[in-house]
C-alpha cells in the first residue's frame, strides 16, 4: 500500500471546560473532585419546574477564545435543546448552541516544524454548552454522579484543514495553549476537562473533493487523538487500495487495543429535535461589551512569541519552546529583573527548570522553584559570585531543599573568591612551589598556563574567581 | 358566624384579620372545614396540608398581632399541584410525580409565605395541566360546584372549584393555552392571566415554556389584584422574568371606564356557540357603554389558526420538558433490563393518555425533516396572531370576548374527542400565543344556572386596564353572581 498517494482530510471539535467558578446555569461550583453528587441543586439536577439562568463569566471566557483564535463574536445568539435519553442527562435534553453559536470563522496559525511550514487551521464556529454528569458502572448496578452536569464546555470545531495526525497533534497543543494563555481552560485531560472528536477521511494527494468520513468519539488525551487518528488513516486507505468503500459511522477508540471500531447505530443513531430554548432570552454580546473583554485579554502565544524573536533577541525555536506553556512563559519572565544575558536566563529555563518540571510529574508551578530565586541564581552567575558550575549544584539543592538561592550558596560555601589579595598569595605559593616550570614557561612554553591555573584553582578550593586567577598570574609570570 | 369566615373575601378578610376581629386560625378552621364536608364530592384538592395549614396560621396570628402584617398574611389559599412547595409533595396530577416531594419552593411560593399566606392544600388540574377539564388527573376529576354532573374547567379546575366553594379564599392557577380563564368562567369566579413573564415561573412545573403563565384566581376583582402583586415582578431564578416594576393593582380600582375603548372582534363571535354565552357577553358590553365606555368592531385575522399552532408549539415545548421524567432522578421507576426499557416502562406507567399524546405530537413536530412545515411554521402564526394583537390595540384599549364557546360540559361528554375538547380554548389560546394579560370574570348565566364568563384582554403589561374594567363591572352591579349549589 502506497500511503503516500494519499492524503488524510482531518476536522476536530474540541470540548473544554471553561474556568468558571460556578456552573452555566445555576450557582453550584465547578470544583473536580467533590464526593459524588455534593455539586449538585434541583437546577443541575433537572429537577420539575426550574430554569436556567446563564453564567456571565462563562460568556466572557467564550469571547475571549473567540477574540484569541480570531473569530467574528455574534452579536446576537441563542441556546437550543439538544434531546435525547441518557441517565447522566437530567433533563433529557442538553443546553447547547445549534445555528448560532457564540463565535464564528476564526483561525488557529501553527508554528512552522523541521517538516513543514507554518500553517492556518480555519476555525468553523465556537459555542457554549453545559456537560452532562457521569455515569458509574457497577456489576449489575449504574450509579449516577451529576457534579459535571451543567459545568459550562465550550466546543471548538475546526475546518477539515488538518492532513496528519501530526496536524492534529500540533493544533491540540496550539489551541490549549490559547486557552490557558486566555485563563478560559486548564486544558487538564486527565479530569476530562477537554475532550475531543475527530472526524477523518482520505483521498487521492492533490484530490479537491472530499470523501466519506467517519467520526471517532471521545478522545481524551492528545496521545490518543494522534494514535486513533493514524490508525484511522490506515483503515481507511487499505479499504480504498481493495477497491472498498469507506462507510460513513461513528467509531469508537479502544486505547489498550489501539483501534477503532464502530458504534452500534442505536449509540448514535439519535435524532436531537432541536429547538430554540424557551427559558433563556437570546444572548446579546453589545458592542461594548466585546470591545471590554478585547481590552482585557492578555498578550497571546503568537504575540509573546514574536517579542521574545524582537526584544529579548532570542531565536525562533528558543521563544517557541517558552511561550508553548503560558506558565512557562510567565516563569521566564519572572527570572529576567537585573539580567543583563536573556539568552542564558532562557537557556537556564529551558535546560535545568524544564527538566526539573519533566522529571517531577507534578505541574510545572508546583514542581519548580520560585523564579525570583533562579533569577537571583543567574545574576550572581552574571556577576561572577558563583560559578556556572556552582550554579546549577545550588539549584538541584534548591529543587530538593526549597531554599532561596543566597542561602543555598552560603550553606553550601558556593560562593566564589575574587579577593585579590587571597588569590595572589596562592599564585606566589604556587610559582614558589614550581620554579623549572616557571623557567620553562618563560623559555616559551605558553600551554603551561594552564597547568598554574589548575594548581591555583585546586589550592583555593576551586572556589576562586578564574579571571581573577588568569589577571594575576599573567601579571605575575611576566613580571 | 365562625362556620362563615370562608366565605369572606380576601379584601374582607384581611380587614377583619388586621383589626383583630378574627384570627387567621379561626379562618383556616372554617377552610379546613369546609374542605372536609366539600371533598368528598367536589375533589378540587390532591392534597390537603391540614397540619402545615394551621401552623402557619398561628404564624400568622403572631404577626397579625405584631402589627403591619402584608394583606396576604393569613389569608388560606389553594395553590395548583404544578408549583414546588418545599416539602409538601407536587404531583402535577401524574403517577409519575405521585411520590415527588420537592426540595424547594416555587418563587411565588416564597413570595406568599413571606407574605404570611396559608396554603390549605395542592389543588387537582389535569395531568401536567393538559387539559380543559380535569379529567385528565391521575387522580380522578373535579366536579364543578355549581353542577357536580358537570367538569369544573381546566387545567386549573381544582383551584376554581375550590374558590367557587369557599374551600379557600383565593388559589393560584396557571395557564398555557386558557387554564385559569376557562375554569374560572366554568366555576363562577375570577381568574387572571398575566403578560408572558410578568410573574416568575421558577418552580412551575413546565408544560409549555413559553406559553406558561402564573395566575390567581379569586372571588372578587380586587382579591385578585391582591395576589397578583405578590405574585408578579423580577426574579432571578427566571431570566424571561420581566424586571418592569410592579404596579400596586389595587389603586386602579377607580370604578372609572369612561372613555375606555372597548374593541370586539369579530372572529370570536362564532357560530355553534351557545346562545346565551354571546347574549352574556352583549349585554355586558351594552353595561360598559352605560358606563361611558366605547366599543368598536376589530378584526383578529388569523384567529382561525390559533389552535394549531398552539398544539404544535405547546407539544413541542412539552415534549422536551417532560423527558426528564425518565424514572432515574426522581419519581416514578419501573425497573427492566437495561436503560431504555426503564425509560420505556416508566413513562408507559407513569403518564396518561392525554400526555402521551401531546409528547408524541410535539416529538413528531420536531423531527428531523418536519421542523420546518411543523414547529418553525407554527412560530410563524405566532409572530402573525401577536401583530393582529397590535394592530387591533391600535384602536382600542381592551378586548372583550366570551371565554369558551359553552358553560361547563358533562363529564365524559368530551373525553373520547380530544379535538373537540381542544375546542374548549378557542378564545383563550391566542392571548397566550401573544403573550397577552387576560382574565376571566362572571358576566352571567345560562338557563341552566351554570356561570358564563367574560375574556377582557389587554396590551402587554396593562393589567390594571382588565382590572379596572373588570372591578367596575363588578361594582356596578350589572351582574350578581350565584352561589355555588355544593
Amino acid at each position: 500500500m502506497n500511503r503516500d498517494a494519499y492524503e488524510a482530510v482531518i476536522g476536530l471539535e474540541v470540548h473544554t471546560h471553561l474556568l468558571t467558578r460556578s456552573k452555566l446555569f445555576c450557582g453550584c461550583s465547578t470544583t473536580f473532585g467533590a464526593g459524588p453528587n455534593e455539586n449538585v441543586c434541583p437546577v443541575c439536577m433537572g429537577m420539575p419546574g426550574v430554569l436556567p439562568v446563564l453564567n456571565r463569566r462563562a460568556v466572557e471566557l467564550a469571547i475571549r477564545t473567540g477574540l484569541a483564535a480570531h473569530c467574528a463574536i455574534a452579536p446576537y445568539s441563542i441556546f437550543d435543546r439538544k434531546s435525547y435519553f441518557y441517565p447522566d442527562l437530567p433533563k433529557g435534553y442538553q443546553i447547547t448552541q445549534y445555528e448560532t453559536p457564540i463565535c464564528k470563522g476564526g483561525y488557529i496559525d501553527l508554528p512552522a516544524t523541521e517538516n513543514g511550514e507554518p500553517r492556518r487551521i480555519r476555525l468553523t464556529r465556537i459555542h457554549l454548552e453545559e456537560d452532562a454528569g457521569k455515569n458509574i458502572h457497577g456489576e449489575n448496578y449504574s450509579l449516577v454522579d451529576f457534579n459535571r452536569s451543567g459545568v459550562p464546555l465550550i466546543e471548538i470545531v475546526s475546518e477539515p484543514d488538518l492532513r496528519s495526525a501530526e496536524d492534529a497533534g500540533a493544533y491540540l497543543r496550539q489551541l490549549r495553549a490559547i486557552l490557558r494563555y486566555v485563563d478560559a481552560s486548564d486544558g487538564k485531560m486527565e479530569e476530562g476537562s477537554f475532550r475531543c472528536d475527530c472526524n477523518v477521511s482520505v483521498r487521492q494527494r492533490g484530490a479537491k473533493e472530499y470523501s466519506v468520513r467517519t467520526e471517532i468519539k471521545n478522545l481524551n488525551s492528545f496521545r490518543f487523538v494522534e494514535d486513533a487518528i493514524e490508525y484511522e488513516v490506515g483503515r481507511q486507505i487499505a479499504i480504498v487500495e481493495e477497491g472498498g468503500k469507506v462507510a460513513q459511522e461513528t467509531h469508537l477508540w479502544d486505547p489498550a487495543r489501539k483501534q477503532t471500531r464502530p458504534m452500534r447505530s442505536k449509540e448514535y443513531a439519535n435524532d436531537y429535535r432541536y429547538f430554540p430554548e424557551p427559558d433563556l432570552p437570546p444572548l446579546i454580546v453589545p458592542a461594548e461589551m466585546e470591545e471590554k473583554v478585547r481590552e482585557s485579554m492578555p498578550e497571546l502565544p503568537a504575540d509573546r512569541k514574536a517579542r521574545y524573536v524582537r526584544e529579548l533577541e532570542l531565536t525562533e525555536y528558543e521563544a517557541g519552546v517558552l511561550i508553548a506553556d503560558r506558565d512557562v512563559a510567565d516563569y521566564f519572565e519572572a527570572t529576567l529583573p537585573g539580567i543583563r544575558n536573556r539568552k542564558s536566563a532562557a537557556n537556564w529555563v529551558m535546560t535545568e527548570v524544564l527538566r526539573v518540571a519533566r522529571d517531577s510529574g507534578e505541574s510545572f508551578v508546583d514542581a519548580v522553584p520560585p523564579a525570583p530565586e533562579v533569577g537571583a541564581l543567574l545574576r550572581m552567575v552574571e556577576e561572577q559570585k558563583i560559578s556556572l558550575n556552582a550554579a546549577k549544584t545550588a539549584f538541584a539543592a534548591m529543587v530538593k531543599s526549597g531554599k532561596g538561592a543566597e542561602a543555598t550558596i552560603a550553606e553550601l560555601g558556593l560562593a566564589q573568591v575574587s579577593d585579590e589579595s587571597a588569590i595572589a598569595a596562592a599564585c606566589d605559593k604556587v610559582l614558589a612551589a614550581e620554579p623549572e616550570k616557571v623557567a620553562e614557561y618563560r623559555a616559551g612554553r605558553d600551554k603551561l598556563f594552564g597547568f598554574f591555573v589548575g594548581a591555583v584553582m585546586k589550592a583555593m578550593g576551586g572556589k576562586a574567581n578564574p579571571k581573577v586567577i588568569n589577571d594575576i598570574l599573567r601579571a605575575k609570570l611576566a613580571a | 358566624m365562625a362556620s362563615e369566615l370562608n366565605k369572606l373575601t380576601i379584601a374582607e378578610a384581611s380587614s377583619k384579620l388586621r383589626a383583630r376581629e378574627i384570627t387567621a386560625t379561626q379562618l383556616t378552621r372554617a377552610c379546613l372545614d369546609r374542605i372536609a364536608a366539600a371533598e368528598p364530592t367536589l375533589h378540587a384538592f390532591i392534597t390537603v396540608c391540614e397540619q402545615e395549614a394551621l401552623a402557619q396560621a398561628r404564624a400568622a396570628d403572631a404577626r397579625l398581632g405584631a402589627g403591619n402584617a402584608p394583606a396576604l398574611c393569613g389569608i388560606p389559599l389553594g395553590i395548583k399541584d404544578i408549583y414546588a412547595t418545599r416539602g409538601i409533595r407536587t404531583t402535577c396530577a401524574s403517577r409519575i410525580l405521585e411520590t415527588f416531594v420537592p426540595p424547594f419552593d416555587a418563587t411565588v411560593i416564597e413570595r406568599l409565605r413571606a407574605d404570611g399566606a396559608i396554603f390549605v392544600g395542592k389543588t387537582n388540574m389535569d395531568e401536567f395541566a393538559m387539559g380543559s377539564s380535569t379529567e385528565n388527573s391521575a387522580f380522578g376529576p373535579t366536579l364543578n360546584p355549581h353542577d357536580t354532573s358537570r367538569v369544573a374547567g381546566g387545567s386549573s379546575g381544582g383551584s376554581a372549584a375550590a374558590v367557587a366553594a369557599h374551600e379557600c379564599l383565593g388559589s393560584l392557577g396557571t395557564d398555557t393555552g386558557g387554564s385559569i380563564r376557562e375554569p374560572a368562567s366554568f366555576c363562577g369566579v375570577v381568574g387572571i392571566k398575566p403578560t408572558y413573564s410578568r410573574v416568575s415561573r421558577y418552580g412551575v412545573v413546565a408544560y409549555a415554556s413559553s406559553l406558561d403563565q402564573v395566575g390567581p384566581f379569586a372571588r372578587s376583582v380586587r382579591d385578585a389584584a391582591i395576589i397578583l402583586r405578590t405574585l408578579a415582578g423580577k426574579d432571578a431564578r427566571d431570566s424571561t422574568c420581566s424586571a418592569r416594576p410592579v404596579p400596586d393593582y389595587e389603586r386602579a380600582l377607580t370604578g372609572d371606564v369612561k372613555g375606555l375603548r372597548i374593541g370586539v372582534p369579530r372572529e370570536f363571535f362564532v357560530e355553534g356557540m351557545q346562545p346565551e354565552v354571546e347574549q352574556s357577553v352583549r349585554s355586558a358590553l351594552q353595561h360598559y357603554e352605560s358606563l361611558g365606555a366605547a366599543t368598536v368592531e376589530i378584526s383578529l385575522p388569523h384567529t382561525g389558526y390559533a389552535i394549531a399552532a398552539y398544539y404544535l408549539v405547546a407539544t413541542a415545548e412539552a415534549s422536551a420538558n417532560l423527558a426528564r421524567y425518565d424514572g432515574i432522578r426522581f419519581g416514578l421507576r419501573v425497573n427492566a433490563e437495561d436503560n431504555i426499557a426503564l425509560y420505556e416502562t416508566t413513562r408507559a406507567h407513569g403518564f396518561g393518555a392525554e400526555v402521551k399524546r401531546r409528547i408524541m405530537l410535539g416529538t413528531f413536530a420536531l423531527s428531523a425533516g418536519y421542523y420546518d412545515a411543523y414547529y418553525l411554521k407554527a412560530q410563524k402564526v405566532r409572530t402573525l396572531i401577536r401583530i393582529d394583537f397590535e394592530r387591533a390595540f391600535e384602536k382600542c384599549d381592551l378586548i372583550v370576548t366570551p371565554v369558551a364557546p359553552t358553560t361547563a360540559f358533562k363529564i365524559g361528554e368530551k373525553m373520547d374527542d380530544p379535538l373537540t375538547m381542544y375546542l374548549s380554548d378557542i378564545f383563550t389560546i391566542s392571548v397566550n400565543l401573544a403573550g397577552l394579560p387576560g382574565m376571566s370574570i362572571p358576566c352571567g348565566h345560562d338557563s341552566a344556572n351554570l356561570p358564563i364568563g367574560m375574556q377582557l384582554i389587554a396590551p402587554p403589561f396593562a393589567e390594571e386596564t382588565i382590572l379596572r374594567a373588570g372591578d367596575a363591572f363588578e361594582r356596578t352591579g350589572a351582574f350578581k353572581p350565584r352561589r355555588a349549589a355544593v
